[in-house]
Protein backbone atom coordinates (compact mmCIF):
# COMPACT_ATOMS: atom_id res chain seq x y z
CA UNK A 1 0.00 0.00 0.00
CA UNK A 2 1.49 3.43 -1.14
CA UNK A 3 1.30 5.97 1.32
CA UNK A 4 -1.77 7.92 2.15
CA UNK A 5 -2.23 11.55 2.89
CA UNK A 6 -3.56 12.13 6.40
CA UNK A 7 -6.68 13.94 7.02
CA UNK A 8 -9.49 14.45 9.18
CA UNK A 9 -12.72 12.14 8.92
CA UNK A 10 -15.91 12.22 10.36
CA UNK A 11 -16.36 8.98 11.66
CA UNK A 12 -20.10 7.06 13.22
CA UNK A 13 -20.47 5.00 16.57
CA UNK A 14 -21.41 1.52 14.98
CA UNK A 15 -21.22 -1.07 18.16
CA UNK A 16 -19.47 -0.53 21.51
CA UNK A 17 -18.86 -3.39 23.73
CA UNK A 18 -16.82 -3.93 26.94
CA UNK A 19 -14.00 -5.74 26.20
CA UNK A 20 -13.10 -5.68 29.94
CA UNK A 21 -14.10 -4.19 32.66
CA UNK A 22 -12.20 -1.03 32.12
CA UNK A 23 -11.90 -1.06 28.31
CA UNK A 24 -14.31 -0.96 25.38
CA UNK A 25 -13.99 -2.12 22.04
CA UNK A 26 -15.34 0.22 19.26
CA UNK A 27 -16.60 -0.07 15.75
CA UNK A 28 -16.29 3.23 13.50
CA UNK A 29 -18.09 3.68 10.14
CA UNK A 30 -15.48 6.50 8.40
CA UNK A 31 -17.06 6.42 4.88
CA UNK A 32 -14.03 8.74 3.59
CA UNK A 33 -11.30 6.20 5.71
CA UNK A 34 -8.41 5.04 2.68
CA UNK A 35 -7.70 1.79 4.77
CA UNK A 36 -4.69 1.44 6.37
CA UNK A 37 -1.74 -0.93 7.17
CA UNK A 38 -1.53 -3.34 10.69
CA UNK A 39 -0.33 -1.38 13.73
CA UNK A 40 -1.19 1.90 12.13
CA UNK A 41 -3.20 4.51 14.80
CA UNK A 42 -5.31 7.77 14.26
CA UNK A 43 -6.57 11.26 16.35
CA UNK A 44 -9.31 11.41 17.65
CA UNK A 45 -10.48 14.47 18.41
CA UNK A 46 -13.89 15.21 20.89
CA UNK A 47 -15.53 18.77 21.12
CA UNK A 48 -17.84 19.86 23.86
CA UNK A 49 -20.67 22.09 23.44
CA UNK A 50 -18.88 25.22 24.32
CA UNK A 51 -16.08 23.86 21.85
CA UNK A 52 -13.41 23.13 24.13
CA UNK A 53 -11.48 20.33 22.37
CA UNK A 54 -9.08 17.40 23.30
CA UNK A 55 -7.10 15.04 21.34
CA UNK A 56 -5.32 11.21 21.54
CA UNK A 57 -3.70 9.02 19.69
CA UNK A 58 -5.19 5.46 19.58
CA UNK A 59 -3.78 2.29 17.89
CA UNK A 60 -6.24 0.58 15.41
CA UNK A 61 -6.76 -3.27 15.96
CA UNK A 62 -8.16 -3.40 12.57
CA UNK A 63 -6.24 -3.37 8.80
CA UNK A 64 -7.31 -3.27 5.13
CA UNK A 65 -8.70 -1.47 2.94
CA UNK A 66 -12.05 -1.33 4.74
CA UNK A 67 -14.12 2.06 5.96
CA UNK A 68 -15.01 0.42 9.44
CA UNK A 69 -12.31 0.62 11.92
CA UNK A 70 -12.02 -0.79 15.03
CA UNK A 71 -10.05 0.25 18.47
CA UNK A 72 -10.11 -1.03 21.70
CA UNK A 73 -9.43 1.50 24.80
CA UNK A 74 -8.22 1.10 27.93
CA UNK A 75 -9.61 3.85 30.75
CA UNK A 76 -7.36 5.39 32.15
CA UNK A 77 -8.45 6.76 35.80
CA UNK A 78 -8.37 10.03 36.23
CA UNK A 79 -8.39 10.53 32.59
CA UNK A 80 -9.66 13.06 30.36
CA UNK A 81 -10.88 11.14 27.05
CA UNK A 82 -10.88 7.79 27.64
CA UNK A 83 -13.39 7.40 30.39
CA UNK A 84 -15.75 9.61 27.75
CA UNK A 85 -14.80 6.71 25.58
CA UNK A 86 -15.03 4.08 27.70
CA UNK A 87 -18.58 5.01 29.49
CA UNK A 88 -20.05 7.69 27.37
CA UNK A 89 -19.67 8.54 23.40
CA UNK A 90 -22.79 6.45 22.31
CA UNK A 91 -23.54 4.04 19.73
CA UNK A 92 -24.58 6.46 16.78
CA UNK A 93 -22.70 9.57 18.03
CA UNK A 94 -19.93 10.98 15.54
CA UNK A 95 -16.73 11.53 16.16
CA UNK A 96 -13.51 13.26 14.30
CA UNK A 97 -10.90 10.96 13.66
CA UNK A 98 -7.54 11.66 11.83
CA UNK A 99 -5.39 9.33 10.10
CA UNK A 100 -4.38 7.50 9.68
CA UNK A 101 -1.03 7.76 10.54
CA UNK A 102 2.12 5.43 11.44
CA UNK A 103 4.34 3.95 8.85
CA UNK A 104 7.32 2.47 10.99
CA UNK A 105 5.49 0.70 13.92
CA UNK A 106 3.67 -1.34 11.09
CA UNK A 107 3.95 -4.47 9.10
CA UNK A 108 3.11 -5.05 5.47
CA UNK A 109 2.47 -8.17 4.12
CA UNK A 110 3.39 -7.22 0.68
CA UNK A 111 6.84 -6.84 1.75
CA UNK A 112 8.99 -10.02 0.88
CA UNK A 113 9.74 -11.48 4.16
CA UNK A 114 12.90 -14.13 4.75
CA UNK A 115 12.88 -13.30 8.81
CA UNK A 116 10.33 -14.67 11.14
CA UNK A 117 8.27 -12.16 13.02
CA UNK A 118 7.94 -11.50 16.77
CA UNK A 119 5.31 -9.73 18.72
CA UNK A 120 5.82 -8.98 22.21
CA UNK A 121 2.95 -6.99 24.09
CA UNK A 122 2.33 -5.26 27.49
CA UNK A 123 -1.39 -4.77 28.61
CA UNK A 124 -3.21 -2.81 26.30
CA UNK A 125 -0.41 -2.20 24.10
CA UNK A 126 -1.51 -5.50 22.37
CA UNK A 127 -3.67 -3.57 20.08
CA UNK A 128 -1.88 -2.69 17.33
CA UNK A 129 0.35 -6.24 17.47
CA UNK A 130 -3.11 -7.94 17.13
CA UNK A 131 -3.85 -6.22 14.64
CA UNK A 132 -0.62 -7.46 12.69
CA UNK A 133 -1.42 -10.82 13.50
CA UNK A 134 -4.51 -10.47 11.97
CA UNK A 135 -3.11 -8.74 8.60
CA UNK A 136 -1.10 -11.89 8.72
CA UNK A 137 -3.71 -14.57 9.44
CA UNK A 138 -5.28 -13.50 6.04
CA UNK A 139 -2.26 -14.33 3.70
CA UNK A 140 -2.12 -17.79 2.67
CA UNK A 141 1.90 -17.79 3.04
CA UNK A 142 4.31 -15.77 4.82
CA UNK A 143 6.88 -15.24 7.31
CA UNK A 144 6.08 -16.95 10.92
CA UNK A 145 4.43 -15.07 13.60
CA UNK A 146 4.65 -15.54 17.31
CA UNK A 147 2.92 -12.88 19.95
CA UNK A 148 4.18 -12.91 23.39
CA UNK A 149 1.79 -11.40 25.80
CA UNK A 150 1.99 -10.11 29.31
CA UNK A 151 -1.52 -9.60 30.97
CA UNK A 152 -2.10 -8.83 34.41
CA UNK A 153 -4.82 -11.38 34.45
CA UNK A 154 -7.31 -13.37 32.43
CA UNK A 155 -10.15 -11.06 32.85
CA UNK A 156 -8.01 -7.83 31.32
CA UNK A 157 -6.83 -9.65 28.54
CA UNK A 158 -7.95 -7.94 25.04
CA UNK A 159 -8.89 -10.08 21.89
CA UNK A 160 -9.19 -13.42 24.31
CA UNK A 161 -11.43 -15.17 21.64
CA UNK A 162 -9.72 -14.34 18.63
CA UNK A 163 -6.34 -14.76 19.78
CA UNK A 164 -7.37 -18.35 20.65
CA UNK A 165 -8.56 -18.63 17.25
CA UNK A 166 -5.32 -17.43 15.08
CA UNK A 167 -3.77 -20.32 13.14
CA UNK A 168 -0.71 -17.91 11.57
CA UNK A 169 0.62 -16.33 14.60
CA UNK A 170 1.82 -18.92 18.27
CA UNK A 171 0.28 -17.29 21.21
CA UNK A 172 1.79 -17.12 24.57
CA UNK A 173 -0.12 -15.16 27.45
CA UNK A 174 2.20 -14.64 30.78
CA UNK A 175 -0.46 -13.39 33.51
CA UNK A 176 1.70 -11.15 36.11
CA UNK A 177 -1.08 -10.59 38.72
CA UNK A 178 -3.60 -13.49 38.42
CA UNK A 179 -3.17 -16.77 36.48
CA UNK A 180 -6.23 -18.62 35.13
CA UNK A 181 -7.92 -21.07 37.31
CA UNK A 182 -5.64 -24.54 36.79
CA UNK A 183 -2.98 -22.69 35.39
CA UNK A 184 0.39 -24.72 35.85
CA UNK A 185 2.29 -21.80 37.16
CA UNK A 186 2.10 -18.70 39.43
CA UNK A 187 1.41 -15.31 38.16
CA UNK A 188 4.53 -13.72 37.67
CA UNK A 189 6.27 -10.53 35.82
CA UNK A 190 8.25 -11.64 32.82
CA UNK A 191 11.68 -12.45 33.86
CA UNK A 192 14.79 -12.21 30.67
CA UNK A 193 15.21 -15.82 30.75
CA UNK A 194 11.21 -16.29 30.12
CA UNK A 195 11.43 -13.76 27.31
CA UNK A 196 14.18 -16.18 25.59
CA UNK A 197 12.39 -19.04 26.05
CA UNK A 198 8.85 -17.60 24.61
CA UNK A 199 10.35 -16.02 21.30
CA UNK A 200 12.10 -16.44 18.78
CA UNK A 201 15.75 -16.62 18.92
CA UNK A 202 18.33 -14.12 17.86
CA UNK A 203 19.94 -16.96 15.63
CA UNK A 204 16.80 -16.45 13.49
CA UNK A 205 17.11 -12.79 13.06
CA UNK A 206 13.75 -12.00 13.73
CA UNK A 207 12.06 -8.86 13.04
CA UNK A 208 10.65 -7.54 16.28
CA UNK A 209 7.25 -5.33 17.34
CA UNK A 210 7.36 -4.59 21.00
CA UNK A 211 3.86 -2.53 22.54
CA UNK A 212 3.27 -1.48 25.97
CA UNK A 213 3.98 0.70 28.35
CA UNK A 214 6.74 2.27 29.02
CA UNK A 215 8.79 0.59 31.82
CA UNK A 216 7.68 -2.58 29.74
CA UNK A 217 9.34 -1.66 26.86
CA UNK A 218 12.35 -0.39 27.87
CA UNK A 219 13.14 -3.68 30.22
CA UNK A 220 12.06 -6.34 26.99
CA UNK A 221 14.41 -3.90 24.53
CA UNK A 222 17.12 -4.04 26.73
CA UNK A 223 17.02 -7.98 27.44
CA UNK A 224 16.59 -8.46 23.65
CA UNK A 225 19.90 -6.61 23.11
CA UNK A 226 21.52 -8.43 25.75
CA UNK A 227 20.37 -11.63 24.37
CA UNK A 228 21.91 -11.32 20.70
CA UNK A 229 19.49 -9.14 18.99
CA UNK A 230 20.55 -6.64 16.43
CA UNK A 231 18.81 -3.51 17.91
CA UNK A 232 18.24 -2.56 14.51
CA UNK A 233 15.26 -4.54 14.05
CA UNK A 234 13.25 -3.99 17.06
CA UNK A 235 10.78 -1.69 16.38
CA UNK A 236 8.76 -0.33 19.52
CA UNK A 237 6.06 1.75 20.28
CA UNK A 238 5.16 3.00 23.99
CA UNK A 239 2.59 4.22 25.90
CA UNK A 240 1.70 6.61 29.07
CA UNK A 241 1.00 10.00 27.15
CA UNK A 242 -1.57 12.09 27.74
CA UNK A 243 -4.71 9.94 29.56
CA UNK B 1 -16.70 20.03 10.56
CA UNK B 2 -19.03 21.11 13.31
CA UNK B 3 -19.47 17.72 15.40
CA UNK B 4 -20.36 17.72 18.76
CA UNK B 5 -20.17 15.58 21.51
CA UNK B 6 -22.64 17.22 23.75
CA UNK B 7 -21.50 14.52 27.07
CA UNK B 8 -17.97 15.67 26.83
CA UNK B 9 -17.17 17.47 29.13
CA UNK B 10 -13.69 17.59 29.59
CA UNK B 11 -10.81 19.47 31.86
CA UNK B 12 -10.52 22.57 30.34
CA UNK B 13 -7.66 22.54 32.35
CA UNK B 14 -6.10 22.46 29.11
CA UNK B 15 -6.90 25.52 28.07
CA UNK B 16 -3.64 27.26 29.16
CA UNK B 17 -2.21 29.97 26.69
CA UNK B 18 0.76 28.46 26.65
CA UNK B 19 -0.52 25.34 24.90
CA UNK B 20 -0.56 24.87 21.11
CA UNK B 21 -3.26 23.56 19.50
CA UNK B 22 -4.88 19.99 20.22
CA UNK B 23 -2.29 19.88 23.16
CA UNK B 24 -2.77 18.21 26.48
CA UNK B 25 -0.73 19.44 29.70
CA UNK B 26 1.63 17.06 31.50
CA UNK B 27 2.81 16.80 34.68
CA UNK B 28 4.85 13.51 34.28
CA UNK B 29 7.22 13.08 31.25
CA UNK B 30 6.74 10.29 28.56
CA UNK B 31 8.86 8.54 26.70
CA UNK B 32 8.68 7.68 23.14
CA UNK B 33 11.59 6.26 21.05
CA UNK B 34 12.02 3.83 17.76
CA UNK B 35 13.65 1.06 19.59
CA UNK B 36 16.24 0.08 22.15
CA UNK B 37 17.62 2.87 24.34
CA UNK B 38 21.50 3.05 23.31
CA UNK B 39 23.81 2.94 25.73
CA UNK B 40 25.77 5.63 25.27
CA UNK B 41 28.38 6.62 27.92
CA UNK B 42 30.17 10.23 28.52
CA UNK B 43 33.60 8.27 27.60
CA UNK B 44 32.84 7.43 24.08
CA UNK B 45 29.80 9.87 23.28
CA UNK B 46 30.96 13.06 21.05
CA UNK B 47 29.57 15.66 19.19
CA UNK B 48 31.02 16.60 15.22
CA UNK B 49 29.19 18.94 13.12
CA UNK B 50 30.51 18.45 9.34
CA UNK B 51 30.20 20.81 6.53
CA UNK B 52 30.46 20.76 2.75
CA UNK B 53 34.12 20.96 2.69
CA UNK B 54 34.48 17.58 4.70
CA UNK B 55 35.14 19.85 7.61
CA UNK B 56 34.37 18.30 11.25
CA UNK B 57 33.90 20.27 14.12
CA UNK B 58 34.43 17.62 16.69
CA UNK B 59 34.35 17.81 20.99
CA UNK B 60 34.45 15.11 23.13
CA UNK B 61 32.41 15.04 26.40
CA UNK B 62 35.22 17.39 28.48
CA UNK B 63 35.42 19.85 25.57
CA UNK B 64 31.94 19.77 24.78
CA UNK B 65 31.30 21.15 28.71
CA UNK B 66 34.13 23.64 28.24
CA UNK B 67 32.34 25.69 25.04
CA UNK B 68 29.57 26.53 28.03
CA UNK B 69 26.25 25.66 29.06
CA UNK B 70 23.31 28.29 29.30
CA UNK B 71 20.16 27.50 31.67
CA UNK B 72 16.97 27.70 29.96
CA UNK B 73 13.04 27.21 31.00
CA UNK B 74 11.11 26.21 28.09
CA UNK B 75 7.91 24.63 27.10
CA UNK B 76 8.22 21.12 25.31
CA UNK B 77 5.55 19.99 23.07
CA UNK B 78 4.73 16.37 21.57
CA UNK B 79 3.14 15.42 18.72
CA UNK B 80 1.21 12.73 20.65
CA UNK B 81 -0.41 15.79 21.92
CA UNK B 82 0.95 16.09 25.18
CA UNK B 83 3.19 19.25 26.03
CA UNK B 84 4.80 19.83 29.58
CA UNK B 85 5.29 23.21 30.39
CA UNK B 86 8.29 25.44 32.35
CA UNK B 87 11.26 22.59 32.13
CA UNK B 88 13.95 23.38 33.07
CA UNK B 89 17.11 22.68 31.28
CA UNK B 90 20.53 23.23 31.14
CA UNK B 91 22.67 23.19 27.31
CA UNK B 92 25.27 24.33 25.40
CA UNK B 93 23.42 26.34 22.83
CA UNK B 94 23.83 25.80 19.02
CA UNK B 95 25.43 29.42 18.62
CA UNK B 96 28.00 28.92 20.32
CA UNK B 97 28.91 25.25 18.24
CA UNK B 98 28.54 27.24 15.04
CA UNK B 99 31.06 29.59 16.36
CA UNK B 100 33.74 28.87 13.67
CA UNK B 101 31.41 26.75 10.92
CA UNK B 102 31.54 27.79 7.66
CA UNK B 103 28.70 26.84 5.48
CA UNK B 104 26.96 27.71 2.76
CA UNK B 105 24.29 25.47 2.96
CA UNK B 106 20.72 26.03 5.05
CA UNK B 107 19.98 22.62 6.46
CA UNK B 108 21.10 20.48 9.12
CA UNK B 109 20.88 16.49 9.03
CA UNK B 110 20.93 15.65 12.81
CA UNK B 111 22.42 12.13 13.68
CA UNK B 112 22.12 10.31 17.06
CA UNK B 113 23.44 7.33 18.06
CA UNK B 114 21.35 4.31 17.58
CA UNK B 115 20.71 5.59 13.88
CA UNK B 116 18.03 8.16 14.77
CA UNK B 117 17.49 11.31 12.23
CA UNK B 118 15.73 14.52 11.83
CA UNK B 119 16.13 17.19 10.02
CA UNK B 120 15.73 21.21 10.71
CA UNK B 121 16.89 24.45 8.53
CA UNK B 122 19.76 26.06 10.11
CA UNK B 123 17.78 29.27 10.83
CA UNK B 124 15.71 27.19 13.29
CA UNK B 125 18.65 26.07 15.42
CA UNK B 126 20.38 29.54 15.93
CA UNK B 127 19.99 32.79 17.00
CA UNK B 128 19.03 30.82 20.52
CA UNK B 129 16.31 29.14 19.52
CA UNK B 130 18.59 25.33 20.01
CA UNK B 131 20.73 24.09 22.35
CA UNK B 132 22.44 20.35 23.07
CA UNK B 133 21.08 20.13 26.68
CA UNK B 134 22.46 17.45 28.90
CA UNK B 135 20.61 17.76 32.01
CA UNK B 136 16.58 18.26 32.43
CA UNK B 137 14.95 19.55 35.43
CA UNK B 138 18.22 19.61 37.35
CA UNK B 139 19.42 16.67 36.66
CA UNK B 140 21.80 14.55 34.16
CA UNK B 141 19.83 13.53 31.10
CA UNK B 142 18.37 9.75 32.15
CA UNK B 143 19.54 7.32 28.77
CA UNK B 144 16.08 6.81 27.82
CA UNK B 145 15.14 10.48 27.93
CA UNK B 146 18.19 10.90 25.68
CA UNK B 147 21.53 10.84 28.15
CA UNK B 148 24.39 11.91 28.09
CA UNK B 149 22.93 14.51 25.47
CA UNK B 150 20.05 15.47 23.21
CA UNK B 151 18.96 18.34 21.17
CA UNK B 152 16.86 20.62 22.47
CA UNK B 153 14.46 22.96 19.78
CA UNK B 154 11.25 23.94 22.16
CA UNK B 155 9.82 25.73 19.28
CA UNK B 156 9.40 22.16 17.29
CA UNK B 157 7.32 19.17 17.87
CA UNK B 158 9.93 17.25 20.58
CA UNK B 159 10.87 14.62 17.72
CA UNK B 160 12.78 17.32 16.34
CA UNK B 161 14.74 17.26 20.01
CA UNK B 162 16.78 14.00 18.34
CA UNK B 163 17.83 12.31 21.66
CA UNK B 164 21.42 10.47 22.12
CA UNK B 165 22.83 13.13 19.66
CA UNK B 166 25.90 12.45 17.83
CA UNK B 167 26.56 15.35 14.91
CA UNK B 168 25.02 17.33 12.58
CA UNK B 169 25.61 17.42 8.85
CA UNK B 170 25.24 20.49 6.50
CA UNK B 171 23.14 19.61 3.68
CA UNK B 172 22.24 22.09 0.49
CA UNK B 173 18.42 20.94 0.66
CA UNK B 174 15.65 20.08 3.46
CA UNK B 175 16.03 16.11 3.09
CA UNK B 176 13.23 14.50 5.73
CA UNK B 177 15.07 12.56 8.05
CA UNK B 178 13.22 9.62 10.08
CA UNK B 179 10.16 10.47 11.21
CA UNK B 180 9.98 13.05 8.24
CA UNK B 181 10.06 10.16 6.16
CA UNK B 182 7.41 8.38 8.33
CA UNK B 183 4.47 10.71 7.24
CA UNK B 184 5.31 13.45 9.66
CA UNK B 185 5.92 16.99 8.83
CA UNK B 186 9.02 18.47 7.52
CA UNK B 187 9.11 21.15 9.83
CA UNK B 188 6.72 20.58 12.75
CA UNK B 189 5.41 23.92 14.43
CA UNK B 190 2.99 23.32 16.75
CA UNK B 191 1.39 26.50 16.78
CA UNK B 192 0.54 25.67 13.20
CA UNK B 193 -0.28 21.97 13.92
CA UNK B 194 2.12 20.79 11.45
CA UNK B 195 1.73 17.02 12.61
CA UNK B 196 1.46 14.93 9.47
CA UNK B 197 1.73 15.37 6.10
Amino acid sequence: MTPIRVRWHLGRVLSRQFETESAIRLELDVPTWPGNVAGAHLDIRLTAPDGYQASRSYSLASSGESTRVMLVVQELPGGEVSPFLVRQLAEGEEIEVQGPLGRFFVWIPAEPEQSPVQLIAGGSGVVPLFSMASAREREPKGAEFRLLYSVRSPRDEFFADELAELSRTLVEIVHTRESAPGAGQPPGRLTREALAASTFPASLSPRIFICGPTPFVEAVAGWLVELGHDPTQIRTERFGGSP
Amino acid sequence: MGVINSGFGGRHGSSDPRLPPGQTHVYDWPVLSTGPTPNVDEGRWSFTITTEDEVAHRWNWSEFQEVGVEDIVTDIHCVTHWSKLDMAWRGVPIDRLFEDVETSYDYVMVRSYGGYTTNLPLEDLLDGQAWVATEAEGEPLTPEHGGPARLLVPHLYFWKSAKWIRGMEMMPSDDPGFWEQNGYHLRGDPWREERYW
